[in-house]
């Protein structure tokens, strides 16, 4: 298993077994140095930036970041999706070995919607309108030849009945208007996994449903994961979603990755300030109710002039001034766990023996903070 | 100063972002060359409409309707007639410029009868609603089986070829387009919370269709109507090549075409110019109005 | 239950009052094609009526023969009682539906003794083969260039396909009409010394349906290639796309049973006007070529105050308009599965 790229000496992390699922540690599809760019109007747009990641087979990979951080860009680059400009201008996209960018079309088309699958947010535009959904579903099996037209209508009952959608036969022959959103991203479910793919997904699958859908859908797909084997690669801006559904999470901001570990580990113990900020952000239940809420300070950046140094610097509340001359190596700063950040590998210490831990080295930033009358 | 919040915001509420609307619009239309170009060619007819009959006077032109027996069907630059004559001598170029004058004050004038008409069918069944509705859409439908061409003609057979007629005529026809959209827009509108609020706090239904119904309306209103001219030309044109349209001697294009149709083998240049000048004027006020209607489309705005 | 999540009444659930009929889809169509086709009937009547009531309006008589000609009051008189107009209008009003259903229109006045019917029986192949010639050409040229520019967007293609259109739809179907006449008819004779030539007249089943034809079809192909070009941009943005690709599916398939079958169904809708189109051109067209169909008789009545003719002609038209917009609007419940048939 590779290390981030300017990785420091020493650095091998070894995987980390949450579960019992046996296939975990092999690497289904590794994204190397990804760089995706949408020459404009205004000056090329930096969707993505240099992205490292990877998803391992049959885990729950979850991927972070506000809107415009270019999780999608991601997701869609990895299926040769690009709407016009964009352009994959550089690095790897290798699933089971094979370099996906380097694939000819007639190759990719075979290998959308078969050994990946992706869904998208808004069910209701997302489907067809005046195709009925069954054979919506049926045509995705049918256009890779895997199965013959007869089985295919047999599976769409199949898979309509897996996704728990009542009275599936006569649920076919609808079209998507009479189907409720919830039902909808069902159907779009059933499609997306009618193939069997090895990695599905899933763009913001629940940001357009109803709070109680939502978390039917996440159910869904939980059991899917278990009862299918599927990797799922789940986008989304949600922490809370995060927290409940998957085993490891990528922070991304800016196009690229700026912390990724264990979900446990990341919740309990963020390293990188977005990240941190990201969490102090979600109102809890248990919190004290003069409390403010705090909110990361600025705006996203402008991906067609990004800031030199780290890209975070801007809003960072702990900025010093290396952060603005240099960006900084994805590094591990834990077992497993890798963050982008100068002043916590400064206060981590370079030598992997000197390290002290990790929240420790938290607290010793947010005492620093709080003194200097930084976000407190 | 809760009432000086709430004045505030009633002043915002009484003028919503209309002067942004309109500087804004004026700036994409700049931005549109064909629509641009379009404007340039309708304001050079304009001030060719107002001021043909003073160029006459002061001997700049011809008149067009003197006949120059002298040189009938000259081809363009011939014995001082700059395009030609046509086949009794008259001055092409100044019938040209004449004809502008029929053309566009019929093309668009008769958008205020299309206006009145329509606007008042559409505005009444979609505010009023339920029966008056219905029944108003049952007249339009009936309305709309009439296909323009044919009904204009019919009208004008029954009236007479006068000025009126065809005013009356080309308006009476073509209104159904924008009573359908009046009704449309004010159907939505009528929804929007903005509408209710300003009911329940009893502002007068006048007040209420002024201030905000006619505003959000106005854009596609607009566009269609500036649509309607190049409509109108055509209808007026093609009622003069027939010969039904306004009777010589004011010349208008149509009947130029229809007149130098007569000698189309030995004098094409006779019809080609007022050809192109009917589809050039035609084809600036599309122009325009396509640029009208990107420039006010909400939802390009950013 | 009898009513689903969206209010509606569940399929197979009994309707309020005593037939017992499920409420598909199919039903609702069936409803709506015999309530279409009875909304007709009131149309057609007011149709007649109007123009009925404007003919009547009408200065001057049938009798009056130009040029000082005047018929004697007497014969005016015995005239009028033969043909029924000294009843009341109202009378001669049901008198002509009467006639109408038979089809009999009455009497030409231009041509003595001909009857309304037979003119228009007698100009109405020409007219047919050329609208008929004409629709085949606007359908697949002008959804073919509207879907090649969408698809081509800001290309050479797309401007100049989309500048012909534009060009098409601004440019009266006469001046057109003419420009071709002097360019294919007059400028080419000439240039070619007399050899190459498109007749500019008359009407045959070969060269002569060149001119007339593309003239006639020029507006309305301009129209559907501009509406379908915004209307397969519409699509392309749609999410459902990006869906299509991403299941694998070959482009054939994207385009064909995913945009187009979007795209075009406003396309659909639009056919009705594009007949109207056809129908009111051909008027034009047909005097401008010399061709001897209903269109050029409608002109010539005009100019001779033929009332009967007119009034004839009128209605023919009219009826044909609101058929095409009857199918048109059947055609388009049928393909888009959304429409609510209340």
């Amino acid at each position: 298993m590779a290390c981030a790229t300017r990785s420091i000496p020493g650095c091998g992390a070894e995987p980390l077994v949450t579960s019992g699922r046996p296939e975990l540690s092999d690497a289904l599809l590794q994204v190397k140095g990804l760089h995706t760019q949408f020459p404009t109007s205004r000056g090329l747009v930096r969707a993505v930036d240099g992205v490292d990641l990877e998803v391992r087979s049959g885990e729950v990979l979850g991927v972070v970041g506000e809107s415009g951080c270019g999780k999608t860009m991601t997701a869609l680059s990895i299926l040769r999706l690009l709407p016009d400009p964009g352009r994959i201008t550089a690095g790897q996209i290798l699933f089971r070995g094979r370099d996906v960018t380097a694939m000819s079309p007639e190759q990719v088309r075979d290998f959308r919607g078969n050994e990946v699958a992706m869904i998208f947010q808004d069910p209701m535009t997302s489907l067809n309108p005046v195709t009925k959904v069954g054979s919506q579903i049926e045509e995705a099996m049918t256009a890779h030849s895997k199965f013959s037209q007869q089985i295919a209508k047999e599976r769409v009952l199949e898979l309509l009945t897996r996704v728990r959608v009542p009275s599936a036969e006569r649920r076919a022959q609808d079209y998507p208007h009479q189907f409720s959103g919830g039902m909808r991203q069902r159907a779009m479910i059933a499609m997306g996994l009618s193939n069997e793919p090895a990695l599905l997904i899933a763009d913001e699958p629940t940001t357009a449903l109803d709070v109680t859908v939502q978390a039917q859908i996440i159910d869904l797909l939980k059991r899917l994961n278990t009862e299918m084997g599927a990797a799922i690669m789940l986008i989304t801006h949600n922490m809370a979603l995060v927290a409940s559904l998957c085993d490891r999470v990528v922070v991304m901001y800016a196009g690229r990755v700026v912390e990724e570990g264990p979900v446990e580990q990341i919740f309990s113990s963020p390293q990188h300030p977005y990240t941190w900020s990201l969490l102090r952000s979600v109102p809890r239940v248990d919190q004290a109710r003069r409390e403010r809420l705090v909110s990361i300070e600025g705006l996203p950046p402008d991906l067609s002039r990004l800031p030199g140094g780290c890209k975070f610097h801007p809003r960072c509340p702990f900025v010093e001034a290396r952060c603005r001359e240099e960006e900084p190596p994805l590094a591990e700063v834990a077992s497993a766990q890798k963050a982008r950040c100068w002043v916590l590998m400064r206060t981590l210490g370079d030598n992997p023996q000197d390290r002290i831990e990790p929240s420790a080295a938290r607290a010793t930033l947010l005492s620093a903070g709080e003194a200097d009358g930084a976000v407190g | 100063m809760a009432s000086a919040v709430a004045a505030a915001q009633m002043a915002e509420w009484d003028s919503p972002e209309q002067i942004g609307l309109w500087s804004d619009a004026w700036m994409r239309f700049r931005r549109n060359r064909l629509a641009v170009v379009g404007l340039v060619i309708v304001i050079l007819l304009l001030i060719d409409a107002f001021t043909a009959p003073l160029l006459v006077h002061l001997g700049v032109i011809i008149d067009p309707i003197k006949q120059d027996v002298a040189h009938i069907e000259v081809g363009p630059g011939g014995f001082g007639h700059l395009l030609g004559t046509d086949e009794l001598g008259r001055d092409t170029l100044s019938r040209l410029m004449y004809g502008a004058r029929i053309s566009l004050t019929i093309g668009i004038l008769v958008q205020g009868i299309i206006f009145v008409i329509g606007g008042t069918i559409g505005l009444t069944a979609g505010y009023v609603g339920g029966r008056v509705d219905n029944l108003l859409m049952r007249f339009t439908d009936i309305w709309y089986a009439f296909p323009d061409l044919i009904f204009v003609l019919v009208l004008v057979s029954v009236f007479g070829p006068s000025l009126l007629s065809i005013f009356g005529a080309i308006g009476i026809v073509n209104w159904v387009n924008l009573a359908r959209l009046v009704r449309g827009q004010v159907l939505s509108i009528k929804e929007k919370e903005y509408v209710e609020a300003a009911r329940a706090t009893g502002t007068p239904p006048l007040r209420i269709v002024l201030r905000h119904l006619v505003p959000n309306a106005l854009g596609p209103i607009i566009v269609t109507l500036t649509f309607g001219i190049p409509q109108a030309i055509f209808l007026e044109a093609t009622l003069s090549f027939i010969g039904v349209g306004i009777q010589p001697p004011t010349p208008t294009w149509g009947q130029m075409v229809n007149d130098g149709y007569q000698a189309v083998y030995a004098n094409p240049s006779s019809v080609v110019f007022p050809a192109l000048a009917i589809g050039l004027t035609m084809l600036a006020f599309t122009f325009i109005g396509d640029g009208l209607r990107d420039a006010l489309d909400p939802r390009m705005r950013r | 239950m009898s009513v689903t999540a969206e209010g509606r009444p569940a399929k197979g659930a009994p309707l309020p009052f005593r037939i017992k009929v499920p409420r598909t889809r199919a039903v609702s169509l069936g409803l709506y094609v015999v309530r279409r086709v009875l909304w007709m009937v009131p149309v057609v009547f007011f149709v007649i009526l109007i123009t009925f009531v404007l003919m009547h309006l009408a200065p001057g008589s049938p009798w009056d023969r130009g040029g000082g000609r005047q018929l004697a009051p007497a014969v005016v008189a015995n005239l009028n009682a033969k043909y029924g107009l000294d009843k009341p209008g109202w009378q001669q009003f049901l008198l002509y539906l009467w006639n109408a259903a038979h089809f009999d229109f009455g009497l030409s006045y231009q041509y003595e003794g001909k009857s309304v019917s037979y003119l228009i029986l007698n100009g109405w192949p020409y007219t047919f083969t050329l609208g008929a010639l004409a629709f085949l050409i606007v359908v697949p040229v002008g959804i073919g260039l509207g879907i090649v520019a969408a698809l081509r967007q800001n290309t050479r293609v797309d401007y100049l396909t989309m500048g012909f259109a534009t060009f098409g739809a601004s440019f009266p179907n006469f001046v057109v009409g003419m420009l071709m006449i002097i360019v294919f008819g007059v400028v080419l004779y000439n240039v070619t010394g007399g050899n190459v030539y498109l007749p500019v007249t008359g009407f045959g089943l070969d060269d002569h349906l060149i001119l007339p034809v593309v003239t006639l079809a020029l507006l309305p192909t301009a129209y559907i290639a501009r509406l379908t070009r915004a209307s397969t941009l519409d699509t392309l943005r749609q999410e459902f796309v990006r869906t299509a690709w991403a299941k694998g599916l070959t482009e054939r398939l994207v385009v064909i049973r995913h945009i187009l079958r979007n795209s075009l169904i406003p396309v659909v809708t639009a056919l009705g006007p594009t007949f109207a189109f056809l129908v009111t051109g051909s008027v034009i067209v047909e005097t401008v070529f010399a061709i001897p169909g209903v269109g050029r008789a409608f002109v010539t009545a005009v100019e001779s105050r033929d009332y009967p003719m007119i009034l004839g002609t009128t209605i023919l038209f009219s009826i044909v308009i609101a058929v095409a917009n009857l199918v048109v609007d059947l055609l388009y419940v049928f393909i888009d599965p959304r429409v609510r048939l209340s």
